[in-house]
């Protein structure tokens, strides 16, 4: 701030004088200028540092030449050897894999269905209808697998399935527990659908299904993309309910790395954990960037590109 | 929104596979331990339905009493933590400059995607014997012992023999830590969602009228934001109860929660009624403080509109 400026502040203008000048000072922070107080800078840092701190140091603790996690010993990639040569670290990854991406196909198909039902008619039970389904997201994990758990049981579903049929059982309750996020997703974007677009296709002869493939499809891409994306982390990321719903047989990356962690802790846990978090944090940001543009009103996001 | 009968075929093909899903898959589960719940254990592995209340009652048994209570004050306290975090991180964030905006909300939100089993262990390494803190314990323990020394106090053991690490890791403290790192996300983000949706006005006149930043916090800025407090309590604390795995594995022979009893009827001890009526006791709480919710919710809507 200059002097000429600081005259213009009249009651502070003497003081100012007094003062020696300050050129490259800022203005102190106005009432609302929470974010530059450092009582509330501290807290967020803080928190920031809890937060990522100790993975950090799990992650740079897979790359350790120590069996112990305690010191730095010197760089190394063989705890990523090791885990790639554990035959059953790798089964339960490319079983995590598979029902993920079985996960998402069905979810996603179904999430869409649903937030399109549920946007576009009226029926009888609708309310109580949008309540279930987002019952799933609402009841405790716990609840949810302990039923999946009692229900195959009940209905006697087979467990010496060959692979990867077997995934199935696990699949099913994944789907279930995930479509609703992807129904969450689409039904945002729906909101900024412009009828008008419907209509006008209609005078012009559309019928309803060209209607949906070319009118509406096209404005749901990003959201049904994101909303993939999203299932298909829930599903690579999901621990409580697979690890009532799998059997012996059917382990995945999560239920191996409980069973590894309650065991033994070793390096090669860090190395399996490292790989898992570099996939959920490249699918989740490119999921939660697709849906931020998604939610752009359109003719604003077209003309930002 | 139109009418499903002017287009029935199209309702039908939308609405049928998600609901049949929902049937199938999630109120046949919830039915089936529904039902398991009012049912007996008869041999090994044998269950009958016989309308029996016992697996409820036994609820209520000291031993389960006790875990209950325990499991309250664990994630009640975790909850606790994590508003007292929440607020000011939700503050900061509602506050700072749009073009930092998204990113301070990105590294909020990220942790809630990597698999909080992962996040879990990365503890360990943090609060064991020889973890982190314990190592910077260790530390300034040296140097304040150097100083005593040459304060000509060295022999005097002031600070102890030896030095002892913190008991950090295998209690309830680990657990309510581990609750605290695993739920944080989802306390800020419904509190940013109410801060940022707050007229601001209201602190710039709290400000003008002499009060200071705590008085306007209590004052205005909490009674306007509740709401969000509210739905973060909820979406930490009832979880918290069920998230068997963290308990299991920072916790100690003593920090047992309901999740970890509900968990040991189906995995270990086989007791399905018994854990089908816990889980179902969970849920109802969960319902419970929705419905909470939503009454004060509406209460506050009312008395608004009445104004």
């Amino acid at each position: 701030m200059s002097r000429s400026n600081s005259s213009l502040l009249a009651p502070h203008s003497e003081n100012e004088a007094r003062r020696p000048p300050r050129q490259h000072r800022k203005l102190p922070p106005g009432p609302l200028d929470y974010s530059r107080r450092w009582w509330m800078r501290l807290p967020l840092f803080l928190v920031f540092f809890f937060l990522y701190a100790p993975m950090v140091v799990l992650v740079a603790f897979s790359f350790n030449d120590s069996k112990r996690n305690i010191v730095w010993q010197g760089f190394t990639t063989d705890y990523y050897v090791a885990a790639f040569n554990n035959t059953e670290l790798m089964e339960a990854f490319i079983n995590s894999l598979t029902i993920a991406l079985m996960n998402t196909v069905v979810a996603t198909l179904l999430g869409t269905l649903v937030a399109i039902a549920l946007w576009r008619f009226r029926f009888r039970g609708r309310a109580a209808f949008e309540g279930l389904t987002a019952l799933p997201i609402v009841i405790p994990e716990i609840c949810m697998g302990v039923a999946m758990m009692a229900f195959f049981a009940r209905i006697g579903w087979p467990t010496d399935l060959p692979w990867p049929v077997n995934l199935v059982k696990i699949t099913i309750a994944h789907i279930a527990f995930s479509f609703p996020f992807v129904a969450i997703v689409v039904r945002a974007r729906l909101s900024n659908f412009d009828r008008a677009l419907e209509e006008a296709s209609t005078d012009l002869g559309a019928t309803q299904w060209q209607n949906m493939r070319y009118i509406l499809l096209p404005h749901l891409k990003p959201a049904v993309i994101a909303g993939a994306l999203i299932a298909f982390t829930l599903s690579l990321d999901d621990f409580v309910i697979t690890f009532f719903t799998a059997g012996p047989n059917t382990i995945t990356l999560p239920v191996k790395i409980f069973s590894m962690v309650r065991f033994s802790v070793t390096p090669e846990v860090n190395a399996a954990s490292t790989i898992l978090i570099l996939i959920t944090i490249v699918t989740a940001t490119l999921a939660m960037w697709l849906q931020g543009r998604s939610l752009m009103h359109p003719l604003r996001s077209r003309q930002t590109e | 929104m139109e009418s499903w009968r002017k287009h029935p075929l199209l309702f039908w093909l939308f609405l049928l596979p998600p609901g049949f899903w929902l049937a199938a898959f999630f109120l046949a589960p919830l039915s089936v331990v529904f039902v398991l719940s009012f049912g007996e254990k008869s041999g090994i592995i044998g269950i009958e339905i016989t309308g029996t209340l016992d697996n409820y009652i036994r609820a209520l048994d000291p031993l389960y009493l006790g875990i209950i209570w325990k499991s309250i004050l664990i994630a009640g306290g975790a909850t606790l933590v994590c508003l007292l975090l929440g607020y000011p991180v939700a503050f900061a964030i509602a506050f700072a400059p749009a073009r930092w905006k998204a990113l301070l909300l990105l590294i909020v939100i990220l942790p809630f995607w990597i698999n909080v089993l992962i996040r879990t262990y990365s503890l360990i390494a943090v609060f064991r014997g020889r973890g982190f803190v314990n190592m910077a314990y260790e530390w300034l323990w040296t140097r304040a012992n150097d100083l005593l020394a040459l304060a000509g106090l060295g022999d005097q053991n002031l600070l102890g023999e030896y030095f002892t690490p913190l008991p950090l890791l295998y209690n309830n403290f680990a657990v309510s830590a581990g609750l605290v790192y695993a739920f944080l996300p989802f306390m800020v983000l419904p509190l940013y969602a109410n801060i940022e949706r707050m007229d601001r006005s209201y602190i710039e006149a709290s400000l003008d009228l002499g009060a200071g930043h705590l008085r306007t916090f209590r004052s205005v800025i909490l009674p306007l934001t509740w709401q969000g407090a509210l739905s973060g309590i909820i979406i930490v604390f009832i979880p918290a109860l069920g998230y068997f795995f963290i308990p299991a594995i920072l916790g100690g022979t003593d920090s047992q929660m309901i999740g970890n009893v509900i968990e040991r009827q189906f995995k270990a001890a086989n007791d399905w009624p018994f854990g089908a009526a816990l889980s179902l006791l969970l849920m109802y709480a969960t319902f419970g403080a929705l419905a909470l919710r939503a009454v004060l919710a509406g209460r506050n809507a009312e008395a608004r509109g009445g104004v």
